[in-house]
Protein backbone atom coordinates (compact mmCIF):
# COMPACT_ATOMS: atom_id res chain seq x y z
CA UNK A 1 0.00 0.00 0.00
CA UNK A 2 1.10 3.19 -0.92
CA UNK A 3 0.58 6.24 1.41
CA UNK A 4 1.17 10.16 0.42
CA UNK A 5 0.86 12.68 3.08
CA UNK A 6 0.33 16.03 2.30
CA UNK A 7 -1.14 18.92 3.55
CA UNK A 8 -0.80 22.09 0.76
CA UNK A 9 0.51 24.70 3.55
CA UNK A 10 3.92 24.22 4.78
CA UNK A 11 4.89 23.74 8.53
CA UNK A 12 1.69 21.66 9.09
CA UNK A 13 3.12 18.66 10.27
CA UNK A 14 3.55 16.08 7.31
CA UNK A 15 7.36 15.02 8.37
CA UNK A 16 5.75 14.71 11.53
CA UNK A 17 3.18 12.82 11.19
CA UNK A 18 5.07 11.07 7.85
CA UNK A 19 7.59 9.11 10.14
CA UNK A 20 4.99 8.74 12.95
CA UNK A 21 3.15 6.83 10.59
CA UNK A 22 6.24 4.71 9.29
CA UNK A 23 8.04 4.14 12.87
CA UNK A 24 4.56 2.40 14.09
CA UNK A 25 3.92 0.63 10.73
CA UNK A 26 7.93 -0.58 11.27
CA UNK A 27 6.39 -2.32 14.61
CA UNK A 28 4.68 -5.28 12.40
CA UNK A 29 5.09 -4.39 8.53
CA UNK A 30 8.09 -3.63 5.74
CA UNK A 31 8.60 0.05 5.57
CA UNK A 32 9.67 2.44 3.21
CA UNK A 33 9.59 6.19 3.51
CA UNK A 34 10.31 8.41 0.01
CA UNK A 35 10.78 11.86 1.19
CA UNK A 36 9.34 13.73 -1.53
CA UNK A 37 10.25 16.96 -0.63
CA UNK A 38 13.70 17.16 -3.06
CA UNK A 39 14.15 20.67 -2.21
CA UNK A 40 14.38 20.27 1.48
CA UNK A 41 13.81 16.91 2.67
CA UNK A 42 14.34 16.43 6.53
CA UNK A 43 12.45 13.19 7.13
CA UNK A 44 15.98 12.31 8.23
CA UNK A 45 16.17 14.54 10.74
CA UNK A 46 13.76 12.04 12.82
CA UNK A 47 14.58 8.79 11.13
CA UNK A 48 18.45 8.80 11.80
CA UNK A 49 19.41 6.23 8.67
CA UNK A 50 22.66 4.95 8.14
CA UNK A 51 22.84 6.66 4.25
CA UNK A 52 24.06 3.16 2.49
CA UNK A 53 23.25 4.10 -1.42
CA UNK A 54 22.42 6.66 -4.01
CA UNK A 55 22.78 7.99 -7.22
CA UNK A 56 22.75 11.03 -9.76
CA UNK A 57 20.00 12.19 -11.24
CA UNK A 58 20.34 13.22 -14.65
CA UNK A 59 17.72 15.30 -17.59
CA UNK A 60 18.98 15.41 -21.17
CA UNK A 61 19.73 18.57 -22.61
CA UNK A 62 20.05 19.59 -25.99
CA UNK A 63 23.80 20.13 -27.49
CA UNK A 64 23.65 21.81 -31.00
CA UNK A 65 27.09 21.26 -33.12
CA UNK A 66 27.81 24.70 -34.79
CA UNK A 67 29.19 22.89 -37.80
CA UNK A 68 25.98 21.00 -39.09
CA UNK A 69 23.78 23.69 -38.17
CA UNK A 70 22.13 25.75 -40.57
CA UNK A 71 20.25 27.82 -38.26
CA UNK A 72 17.03 27.28 -39.47
CA UNK A 73 15.56 27.67 -36.32
CA UNK A 74 13.20 25.01 -36.12
CA UNK A 75 14.37 24.03 -32.82
CA UNK A 76 13.14 27.39 -31.37
CA UNK A 77 9.97 26.68 -32.96
CA UNK A 78 9.30 23.25 -31.60
CA UNK A 79 10.14 24.29 -28.12
CA UNK A 80 7.10 24.95 -25.92
CA UNK A 81 9.89 25.83 -23.27
CA UNK A 82 11.63 28.56 -25.01
CA UNK A 83 14.84 26.89 -23.61
CA UNK A 84 16.55 27.75 -27.51
CA UNK A 85 16.66 31.03 -29.22
CA UNK A 86 18.06 30.82 -32.88
CA UNK A 87 19.70 34.96 -33.49
CA UNK A 88 22.73 35.34 -35.70
CA UNK A 89 23.08 32.62 -37.16
CA UNK A 90 23.75 30.92 -34.09
CA UNK A 91 21.59 28.82 -31.75
CA UNK A 92 21.65 29.73 -28.05
CA UNK A 93 20.52 27.18 -25.42
CA UNK A 94 19.36 27.64 -21.67
CA UNK A 95 19.65 24.40 -19.85
CA UNK A 96 17.18 25.80 -16.90
CA UNK A 97 14.49 26.52 -19.45
CA UNK A 98 14.48 23.04 -21.02
CA UNK A 99 12.32 20.06 -19.88
CA UNK A 100 14.90 17.22 -21.56
CA UNK A 101 11.29 16.67 -24.16
CA UNK A 102 13.75 15.90 -26.85
CA UNK A 103 11.59 18.05 -29.51
CA UNK A 104 14.63 19.97 -30.94
CA UNK A 105 16.35 16.80 -31.36
CA UNK A 106 14.18 15.19 -33.49
CA UNK A 107 12.99 18.04 -35.35
CA UNK A 108 16.48 19.50 -36.29
CA UNK A 109 16.78 18.64 -40.33
CA UNK A 110 20.55 18.62 -39.96
CA UNK A 111 20.84 16.21 -36.95
CA UNK A 112 23.10 18.67 -35.32
CA UNK A 113 21.45 18.43 -32.43
CA UNK A 114 22.35 15.54 -29.56
CA UNK A 115 21.49 15.69 -25.96
CA UNK A 116 23.44 14.91 -23.34
CA UNK A 117 22.59 14.48 -19.08
CA UNK A 118 22.99 17.40 -17.02
CA UNK A 119 23.21 16.48 -13.15
CA UNK A 120 20.52 17.60 -11.65
CA UNK A 121 20.11 16.18 -8.47
CA UNK A 122 20.51 12.62 -6.24
CA UNK A 123 18.96 10.43 -4.33
CA UNK A 124 20.05 8.77 -1.01
CA UNK A 125 18.84 5.90 0.30
CA UNK A 126 19.58 4.01 3.71
CA UNK A 127 18.30 2.73 6.74
CA UNK A 128 17.24 3.00 10.21
CA UNK A 129 17.98 0.74 13.23
CA UNK A 130 14.13 0.01 13.41
CA UNK A 131 14.46 -1.63 10.25
CA UNK A 132 12.53 1.22 7.75
CA UNK A 133 14.39 1.85 4.42
CA UNK A 134 14.44 5.80 3.72
CA UNK A 135 14.97 7.41 -0.01
CA UNK A 136 15.36 11.49 -0.48
CA UNK A 137 15.88 12.97 -3.37
CA UNK A 138 17.50 16.59 -3.25
CA UNK A 139 17.69 18.77 -5.87
CA UNK A 140 20.77 20.50 -6.44
CA UNK A 141 20.91 23.71 -5.85
CA UNK A 142 20.00 26.29 -8.56
CA UNK A 143 18.30 23.85 -10.34
CA UNK A 144 14.52 25.19 -10.78
CA UNK A 145 12.82 22.18 -11.65
CA UNK A 146 12.71 18.91 -9.09
CA UNK A 147 10.14 17.16 -11.34
CA UNK A 148 13.09 14.69 -12.75
CA UNK A 149 14.67 13.96 -9.08
CA UNK A 150 10.87 13.35 -7.80
CA UNK A 151 10.59 10.59 -10.40
CA UNK A 152 13.60 9.16 -9.88
CA UNK A 153 12.91 8.83 -6.42
CA UNK A 154 9.49 7.14 -7.35
CA UNK A 155 11.47 4.20 -9.09
CA UNK A 156 14.17 3.63 -6.10
CA UNK A 157 15.77 1.46 -6.19
CA UNK A 158 16.68 1.15 -9.39
CA UNK A 159 16.54 -2.57 -9.56
CA UNK A 160 14.33 -5.27 -8.45
CA UNK A 161 16.70 -7.31 -7.28
CA UNK A 162 18.07 -5.40 -4.49
CA UNK A 163 16.19 -5.46 -0.82
CA UNK A 164 13.28 -3.56 -1.67
CA UNK A 165 10.52 -3.92 0.92
CA UNK A 166 8.04 -5.42 -1.63
CA UNK A 167 10.03 -8.35 -1.49
CA UNK A 168 9.89 -9.06 1.91
CA UNK A 169 7.84 -11.66 3.70
CA UNK A 170 6.36 -8.84 5.86
CA UNK A 171 2.97 -7.08 4.43
CA UNK A 172 4.71 -3.98 3.40
CA UNK A 173 3.71 -0.24 3.42
CA UNK A 174 5.11 2.92 1.12
CA UNK A 175 4.89 6.42 3.04
CA UNK A 176 5.14 9.58 0.66
CA UNK A 177 6.01 12.73 2.45
CA UNK A 178 5.00 15.64 -0.13
CA UNK A 179 6.87 19.04 -1.05
CA UNK A 180 4.50 21.74 0.26
CA UNK A 181 1.86 23.38 -2.04
CA UNK A 182 -0.26 22.26 -4.26
CA UNK A 183 1.37 22.18 -7.59
CA UNK A 184 3.31 19.63 -9.68
CA UNK A 185 5.52 17.88 -7.06
CA UNK A 186 2.70 17.75 -5.34
CA UNK A 187 0.28 16.05 -8.24
CA UNK A 188 3.38 13.77 -9.14
CA UNK A 189 4.00 12.62 -5.47
CA UNK A 190 0.27 11.60 -5.71
CA UNK A 191 0.36 9.87 -8.67
CA UNK A 192 0.53 5.85 -8.24
CA UNK A 193 -0.90 6.45 -4.48
CA UNK A 194 -3.58 4.46 -3.00
CA UNK A 195 -4.18 6.80 0.10
CA UNK A 196 -4.25 10.17 1.24
CA UNK A 197 -3.63 11.63 4.28
CA UNK A 198 -3.96 15.23 4.34
CA UNK A 199 -2.06 16.81 7.68
CA UNK A 200 -4.20 20.31 8.02
CA UNK A 201 -4.28 23.18 10.97
CA UNK A 202 -7.26 24.96 12.06
CA UNK A 203 -6.23 28.31 10.72
CA UNK A 204 -7.38 30.46 7.48
CA UNK A 205 -4.12 29.13 5.89
CA UNK A 206 -4.37 25.36 6.43
CA UNK A 207 -8.11 25.64 5.40
CA UNK A 208 -7.16 27.04 2.27
CA UNK A 209 -4.18 25.23 0.61
CA UNK A 210 -5.79 21.77 2.12
CA UNK A 211 -9.30 23.21 -0.21
CA UNK A 212 -6.56 22.79 -2.52
CA UNK A 213 -5.26 19.79 -2.36
CA UNK A 214 -8.55 18.14 -1.57
CA UNK A 215 -9.28 19.82 -5.29
CA UNK A 216 -6.41 17.93 -6.42
CA UNK A 217 -7.09 14.59 -4.73
CA UNK A 218 -10.66 14.16 -5.43
CA UNK A 219 -9.70 15.02 -9.32
CA UNK A 220 -7.32 11.98 -9.12
CA UNK A 221 -9.22 9.81 -7.69
CA UNK A 222 -8.07 9.16 -4.32
CA UNK A 223 -9.28 8.34 -1.37
CA UNK A 224 -8.03 10.46 2.10
CA UNK A 225 -8.08 11.15 5.67
CA UNK A 226 -8.02 14.33 7.26
CA UNK A 227 -5.43 14.90 10.32
CA UNK A 228 -5.94 18.04 12.15
CA UNK A 229 -2.66 19.25 14.13
CA UNK A 230 -2.55 22.04 16.54
CA UNK A 231 -6.11 21.56 17.38
CA UNK A 232 -7.59 24.03 18.75
CA UNK A 233 -4.82 26.87 18.00
CA UNK A 234 -7.60 28.50 15.70
CA UNK A 235 -11.12 28.99 14.43
CA UNK A 236 -11.18 27.67 11.19
CA UNK A 237 -13.95 25.71 10.55
CA UNK A 238 -11.41 22.40 9.39
CA UNK A 239 -14.69 20.15 10.47
CA UNK A 240 -17.38 21.86 8.72
CA UNK A 241 -15.51 21.77 5.84
CA UNK A 242 -14.36 17.62 6.04
CA UNK A 243 -18.07 16.96 6.83
CA UNK A 244 -19.70 18.83 3.60
CA UNK A 245 -16.71 16.99 1.65
CA UNK A 246 -17.69 13.56 3.41
CA UNK A 247 -13.61 13.51 4.48
CA UNK A 248 -13.67 11.65 7.80
CA UNK A 249 -11.30 13.45 9.83
CA UNK A 250 -9.02 10.14 11.39
CA UNK A 251 -6.82 12.41 14.25
CA UNK A 252 -6.62 15.32 16.16
CA UNK A 253 -3.30 15.97 17.69
CA UNK A 254 -3.11 19.40 19.99
CA UNK A 255 -0.65 21.87 20.11
CA UNK A 256 1.88 20.87 23.30
CA UNK A 257 4.95 22.61 24.24
CA UNK A 258 6.20 19.62 25.12
CA UNK A 259 5.80 18.28 21.83
CA UNK A 260 6.96 20.96 20.19
CA UNK A 261 10.47 20.92 22.26
CA UNK A 262 10.93 17.39 21.79
CA UNK A 263 10.65 17.94 17.80
CA UNK A 264 12.61 20.56 17.55
CA UNK A 265 15.33 18.04 19.48
CA UNK A 266 14.71 15.46 16.43
CA UNK A 267 12.62 13.01 18.48
CA UNK A 268 9.76 11.88 16.32
CA UNK A 269 6.13 12.36 17.62
CA UNK A 270 5.88 8.20 18.65
CA UNK A 271 9.16 8.94 20.86
CA UNK A 272 8.19 11.95 21.95
CA UNK A 273 4.55 11.02 23.22
CA UNK A 274 4.33 7.13 23.24
CA UNK A 275 0.22 7.65 23.72
CA UNK A 276 -0.07 8.61 20.44
CA UNK A 277 1.19 5.22 19.41
CA UNK A 278 -2.39 3.75 19.43
CA UNK A 279 -4.03 6.35 17.30
CA UNK A 280 -1.13 6.46 15.00
CA UNK A 281 -1.80 2.47 14.98
CA UNK A 282 -5.62 2.59 14.49
CA UNK A 283 -5.43 5.26 11.30
CA UNK A 284 -3.11 2.49 9.65
CA UNK A 285 -5.07 0.24 10.11
CA UNK A 286 -8.05 2.08 8.80
CA UNK A 287 -6.13 2.84 5.69
CA UNK A 288 -5.72 -0.82 5.02
CA UNK A 289 -8.91 -2.29 6.35
CA UNK A 290 -10.59 0.57 3.89
CA UNK A 291 -7.58 0.68 0.96
CA UNK A 292 -7.31 -3.05 0.87
CA UNK A 293 -4.13 -4.35 -0.60
CA UNK A 294 -1.10 -5.96 1.10
CA UNK B 1 17.46 53.53 -36.44
CA UNK B 2 14.28 50.88 -35.60
CA UNK B 3 13.57 51.23 -32.27
CA UNK B 4 11.02 48.64 -30.25
CA UNK B 5 9.33 49.62 -26.90
CA UNK B 6 7.71 47.87 -24.72
CA UNK B 7 4.29 48.98 -24.63
CA UNK B 8 0.71 48.65 -22.54
CA UNK B 9 -0.72 49.56 -25.45
CA UNK B 10 -0.84 49.65 -29.11
CA UNK B 11 0.04 52.52 -30.49
CA UNK B 12 2.63 55.28 -29.97
CA UNK B 13 0.54 57.60 -27.68
CA UNK B 14 -0.04 54.25 -24.96
CA UNK B 15 1.45 53.81 -22.07
CA UNK B 16 4.63 52.37 -21.68
CA UNK B 17 5.12 48.78 -20.19
CA UNK B 18 8.21 48.39 -17.94
CA UNK B 19 8.24 44.53 -18.19
CA UNK B 20 10.21 43.45 -21.01
CA UNK B 21 9.00 39.73 -21.86
CA UNK B 22 5.67 40.48 -20.51
CA UNK B 23 4.75 43.66 -22.25
CA UNK B 24 1.33 42.92 -24.02
CA UNK B 25 2.78 44.88 -27.10
CA UNK B 26 5.89 46.19 -28.93
CA UNK B 27 5.82 49.17 -31.25
CA UNK B 28 8.46 49.33 -33.73
CA UNK B 29 9.45 52.74 -34.66
CA UNK B 30 11.75 54.16 -37.42
CA UNK B 31 13.95 56.95 -35.22
CA UNK B 32 14.36 58.83 -38.39
CA UNK B 33 10.77 58.86 -39.86
CA UNK B 34 8.58 58.16 -36.85
CA UNK B 35 6.91 55.59 -38.60
CA UNK B 36 5.23 52.65 -36.41
CA UNK B 37 3.72 49.43 -36.21
CA UNK B 38 2.31 48.19 -33.70
CA UNK B 39 3.37 44.06 -32.38
CA UNK B 40 1.25 41.86 -29.89
CA UNK B 41 4.14 40.27 -27.73
CA UNK B 42 4.16 36.29 -28.54
CA UNK B 43 5.99 35.91 -25.75
CA UNK B 44 2.80 37.16 -23.00
CA UNK B 45 0.97 33.76 -22.51
CA UNK B 46 4.70 31.90 -22.37
CA UNK B 47 4.99 29.11 -19.84
CA UNK B 48 8.37 30.09 -18.94
CA UNK B 49 11.11 31.72 -20.66
CA UNK B 50 9.24 34.95 -22.01
CA UNK B 51 12.55 37.38 -21.99
CA UNK B 52 13.79 35.17 -24.58
CA UNK B 53 10.82 34.55 -27.03
CA UNK B 54 10.49 37.98 -27.19
CA UNK B 55 13.77 38.99 -27.99
CA UNK B 56 14.08 36.50 -30.66
CA UNK B 57 11.14 37.43 -31.88
CA UNK B 58 12.42 41.33 -32.44
CA UNK B 59 15.21 40.41 -33.77
CA UNK B 60 13.49 38.70 -36.40
CA UNK B 61 11.40 41.59 -37.22
CA UNK B 62 14.48 43.73 -37.69
CA UNK B 63 14.75 45.84 -34.28
CA UNK B 64 17.88 47.69 -33.89
CA UNK B 65 17.69 48.90 -30.86
CA UNK B 66 14.89 47.73 -27.88
CA UNK B 67 13.44 50.37 -24.81
CA UNK B 68 12.11 48.66 -21.69
CA UNK B 69 12.39 49.42 -18.01
CA UNK B 70 14.24 45.72 -17.23
CA UNK B 71 16.07 42.78 -18.45
CA UNK B 72 16.29 39.79 -16.89
CA UNK B 73 19.41 37.24 -17.87
CA UNK B 74 18.38 35.28 -20.36
CA UNK B 75 16.58 37.79 -22.02
CA UNK B 76 19.78 40.13 -22.43
CA UNK B 77 21.68 37.38 -23.17
CA UNK B 78 19.75 36.94 -26.52
CA UNK B 79 19.37 40.34 -27.43
CA UNK B 80 23.43 40.92 -26.91
CA UNK B 81 24.16 37.45 -29.05
CA UNK B 82 21.88 38.93 -31.14
CA UNK B 83 23.47 41.95 -31.47
CA UNK B 84 20.55 44.48 -30.39
CA UNK B 85 21.29 47.44 -28.25
CA UNK B 86 19.17 46.82 -24.95
CA UNK B 87 18.21 50.30 -23.23
CA UNK B 88 17.04 51.39 -20.40
CA UNK B 89 13.97 53.76 -19.72
CA UNK B 90 14.29 56.31 -16.79
CA UNK B 91 12.53 54.85 -13.95
CA UNK B 92 10.37 56.78 -11.43
CA UNK B 93 8.76 58.30 -14.28
CA UNK B 94 5.02 57.26 -14.24
CA UNK B 95 2.63 57.59 -17.46
CA UNK B 96 5.28 57.25 -19.57
CA UNK B 97 4.11 57.13 -23.01
CA UNK B 98 5.51 55.80 -26.41
CA UNK B 99 6.29 59.31 -28.09
CA UNK B 100 8.29 60.31 -25.30
CA UNK B 101 10.32 57.80 -24.98
CA UNK B 102 11.18 57.97 -29.02
CA UNK B 103 11.90 61.87 -27.91
CA UNK B 104 14.25 61.03 -25.55
CA UNK B 105 16.07 58.13 -27.84
CA UNK B 106 16.83 61.14 -30.49
CA UNK B 107 17.87 62.88 -27.31
CA UNK B 108 20.29 60.80 -26.32
CA UNK B 109 19.42 60.07 -22.82
CA UNK B 110 19.05 56.59 -22.66
CA UNK B 111 20.69 54.93 -20.57
CA UNK B 112 22.24 51.48 -22.17
CA UNK B 113 21.51 47.79 -20.19
CA UNK B 114 25.63 46.80 -19.45
CA UNK B 115 23.85 43.19 -18.39
CA UNK B 116 20.95 41.50 -16.69
CA UNK B 117 18.56 44.78 -14.64
CA UNK B 118 17.51 41.37 -12.57
CA UNK B 119 18.17 37.44 -11.63
CA UNK B 120 14.85 36.47 -13.72
CA UNK B 121 11.60 35.08 -13.04
CA UNK B 122 10.49 31.31 -12.66
CA UNK B 123 8.09 30.21 -14.65
CA UNK B 124 4.74 31.71 -15.52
Amino acid sequence: MRVVVASGKGGTGKTTLATALAQVAAETQAVRVLDCDVEAPNAALFLHPQWSSGAEVTRPVPRVDAERCTACGRCAEVCQFNALAVVAGAVLVFDELCHGCGRCTWICPEQAIHEEPLTVGQIEAGRTLEGIDLAQGLLRIGQPMGLPVLRALKHWPPTTASASVSASPLPWIEIRDAPPGASCPVVETLRGADAVVLVTEPTAFGLHDLRQVVGIVQELGLPAWVVINRDGIGEAPIDAYCAEQGLPIALRLPLERRLAEALARGQSLPEAAPEYRPAIRHLLERLRYEVGGS
Amino acid sequence: MKLALSMAGDTLDAAFDARFGRAPFFVLVDSESGEWTRLPNPALEADGGAGVRAAQFLAAQGAEVVVSGAYGPKAWTTLHAAGLRALLAPEGQNALIGRQLLDQFRAGTLREAEAASHDGHHGG
